[in-house]
């Protein structure tokens, strides 16, 4: 069944965003509760929607930008939301943002979020194109995306810098170490966004208040048909700690800074380093 | 008895990589060791000595998979299935990354990326990753089997010790229908030295203020023979090409000299450059933390110390 203003011609896209904590956090606020081996969240810090997958979501307005008709689905697995953060991609143009929201699914590994999200999408029905992010800044894991095609045995392309809809495929550029490669797959397909396709667009006034008024379809793991035996990990966090360094900086003083600039030229000498 | 895989990579030169060896090193120091490489293609000549038991080729994995990874995974697969491995080591590399990925969740065995150390864990395996941009590490114990795992380059170092395997081919029956096709590469143009292999990186930050500086920073780097990275800020911009991204999500280097200018020193771009022998900084916020990880240090601004660093290096070279 299509829903309203859904056409035969519309093409779906799913884009899979995770709620994280804001990596721009500075060091001195960055803290972990050893007892429970979990981050605790830094004082007024608001949690954001994952950046690479704003990069997914700025991907599919550029679809539409591009003259084709779709409809933008942001698709989100957690527990303790925080809307301001989660409604960015509805600002910025998406149209529906649905969220699996269950405090069972606070921190679950790699394999429990494949699943749920598996289920969820294949819950909410038809899609054309999965989206999601090159890599979450949380676990920096770069794995969910690929994951989720095997799970649904769909094709896949990682690190998709441009993407371009022809009929029943997609042209791509994927990003390679010293380049790109230019692909064709076919609709459906999964793709992994990655940074050199642009910075994501700002929400401007009339996306926030579109985005103020729209509210988030949500799911319980039930809803979806899964139950916490789903979400047993196959990675047991044993510990969580941060590193100690005990590297210790030579700063070189010289008279200003052109003097200093000579210095360590010979600083570096005296050390053999160059 | 530990039977791990090592799924080998080849460098531009065709020979075995060094992440390859050093993810052999990270094998064998596991309990009683059992090494297999496998090999996608042919093996380089210089396989033939390599220190480990034995050497699988894969001939059915060609070209035209490159970049979709659709053959290798359902080939590795299938060999996975047939021998049973307890681990499975990848490179953290492009092929690594997708491919153990996949495979992993094809075969619903456990994934753990970009590692920097494997261990033995009673009947399980124990693994150290960095989380949070590398603010933290985490430990994890993956009882079931195969453990599958991709591994940083850089933190092992490669061995020097030699052997003489035993080469044989594994074929395939798998039939990989191609969905996605690759239609062309564009290759960034690169001049001297490959930024992975440089013994000498010079890298350029936000504080760079646009494109023209980083051809300061190319002098620099011609003067020393190395050649110029950059932090992820740099590339967003646009000032130079993202090739030239050091970090997390960029290239990992580990040159002998790594000389950061107008780079805050977050996380997340350490984490592409923290096993260089020595990092100097020059940045004019002292409190910045590329000063908690450089050896070396200037608190200023790099368009005063950088002409007269780079006229003595120029001296000293002559
Ligand atoms: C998941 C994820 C992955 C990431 N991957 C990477 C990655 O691979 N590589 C990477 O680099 N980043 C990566 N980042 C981004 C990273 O977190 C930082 O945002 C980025 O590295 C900052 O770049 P920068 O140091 O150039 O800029 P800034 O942090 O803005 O620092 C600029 C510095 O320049 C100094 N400065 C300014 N003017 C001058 C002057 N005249 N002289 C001297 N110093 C001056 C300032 O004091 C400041 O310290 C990633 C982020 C995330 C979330
Ligand atoms: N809990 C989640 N909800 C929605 N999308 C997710 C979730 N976890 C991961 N993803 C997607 O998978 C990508 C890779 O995540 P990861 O493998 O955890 O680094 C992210 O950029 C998101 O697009």
């Amino acid at each position: 069944m299509l829903g309203i203003g859904i056409t035969e011609l519309t093409v779906r896209i799913v884009v899979l965003a995770k709620q994280v904590p804001d990596p721009e956090t500075p060091p001195s606020q960055f803290k972990i509760d050893e007892s429970t081996n979990s981050v605790i969240p830094p004082n007024g810090v608001p949690p954001v929607v994952n950046g690479f997958d704003l990069n997914a979501v700025e991907a599919a307005l550029l679809l539409r930008d591009a003259g084709a008709e779709v409809e933008i689905t942001v698709l989100s697995v957690g527990s303790d939301f925080v809307m301001d953060a989660m409604k960015k991609p509805l600002a910025m143009g998406a149209d529906r943002l649905v969220l699996v929201d269950d405090s069972r699914l606070d921190n679950i590994d790699s394999a429990a979020t494949v699943k749920v999200l598996a289920a969820a999408i294949e819950k909410d029905g038809h899609y054309d194109l999965i989206l999601g992010g090159r890599q979450a800044s949380d676990w920096d894991q770069a794995h969910v995306t690929l994951g989720l095609a095997e799970v649904l045995g769909l094709p896949l392309v990682s690190l998709v810098q441009k993407l371009e809809l022809n009929g029943d495929s997609v042209s791509l550029q994927r990003v390679i170490p010293d380049g790109y490669q230019t692909i064709t797959a076919p609709v459906p397909s999964v793709l992994t966004i990655t940074n050199e396709l642009g910075e994501p667009r700002y929400p401007n006034l009339r996306g926030i208040m579109q985005a103020s008024r729209k509210k988030a379809e949500t799911f319980s793991l039930a809803d979806i048909g899964l139950s916490s035996d789903d979400l047993a990990p196959k990675l047991e966090l044993k510990n969580l700690y941060i590193p100690e360094s005990n590297k210790h900086v030579e700063l070189i003083q010289g008279e200003d800074e052109a003097d200093s600039g000579k210095k360590l030229a010979l600083r570096l000498r005296e050390e053999k380093l160059i | 008895m530990t039977s791990i895989l090592v799924v080998a990579e080849c460098d531009e030169q065709g020979e075995i990589s060094q992440s390859t060896l050093q993810a052999i090193v990270a094998a064998k120091g596991l309990v009683d060791p059992v090494v297999t490489v496998v090999i996608a293609g042919e093996a380089p000549a210089s396989a033939s000595t390599l220190a480990v038991g034995k050497i699988v080729t894969l001939s059915s994995v060609d070209d035209a998979d490159a970049g979709i990874y659709d053959q290798a995974t359902a080939v590795i697969s299938s060999l996975v299935e047939s021998t049973s491995p307890e681990i499975v080591i990848f490179s953290k590399s492009d092929f690594g990354s997708v491919v153990g990925a996949r495979m992993a969740f094809r075969s619903d065995s456990a994934f753990a990326s970009d590692c920097i150390e494997i261990s033995n864990a009673g009947d399980g395996v124990s693994v150290t990753r960095p989380v949070y941009g590398g603010s933290a590490l985490a430990e994890f114990e993956i009882p079931t089997r195969p453990a599958i795992i991709t591994l940083r380059a850089g933190v092992y170092e490669a061995g020097t010790e030699t052997g003489l395997p035993l080469i044989e081919a594994f074929e395939s029956d798998v039939n990989v229908e191609r969905v996605v096709s690759v239609t062309g590469t564009v290759a960034e143009a690169r001049e001297g030295v490959r930024l992975e292999d440089a013994n000498f990186v010079v890298s350029g930050g936000r504080g760079l203020g646009g494109p023209e500086p980083f051809s300061v920073l190319a002098d620099l780097a011609n003067a020393l023979g190395g050649a110029v990275g950059a932090s992820r800020a740099a590339c967003d911009a646009g000032w130079i090409d993202h090739s030239h991204q050091v970090g997390l999500t960029g290239k990992s280097v580990s040159p002998d000299v790594y000389i950061a200018i107008g780079i805050s020193g977050a996380s997340q771009h350490m984490a592409g450059c923290s096993s260089s022998r020595a990092i100097v900084a020059i940045n004019k916020d002292g409190d910045s933390n590329i000063f908690k990880e450089a050896r070396f240090g200037i608190v200023g601004d790099w368009e005063k110390a950088l002409p007269s660093f780079l006229a003595t290096v120029r001296e000293l070279k002559a």
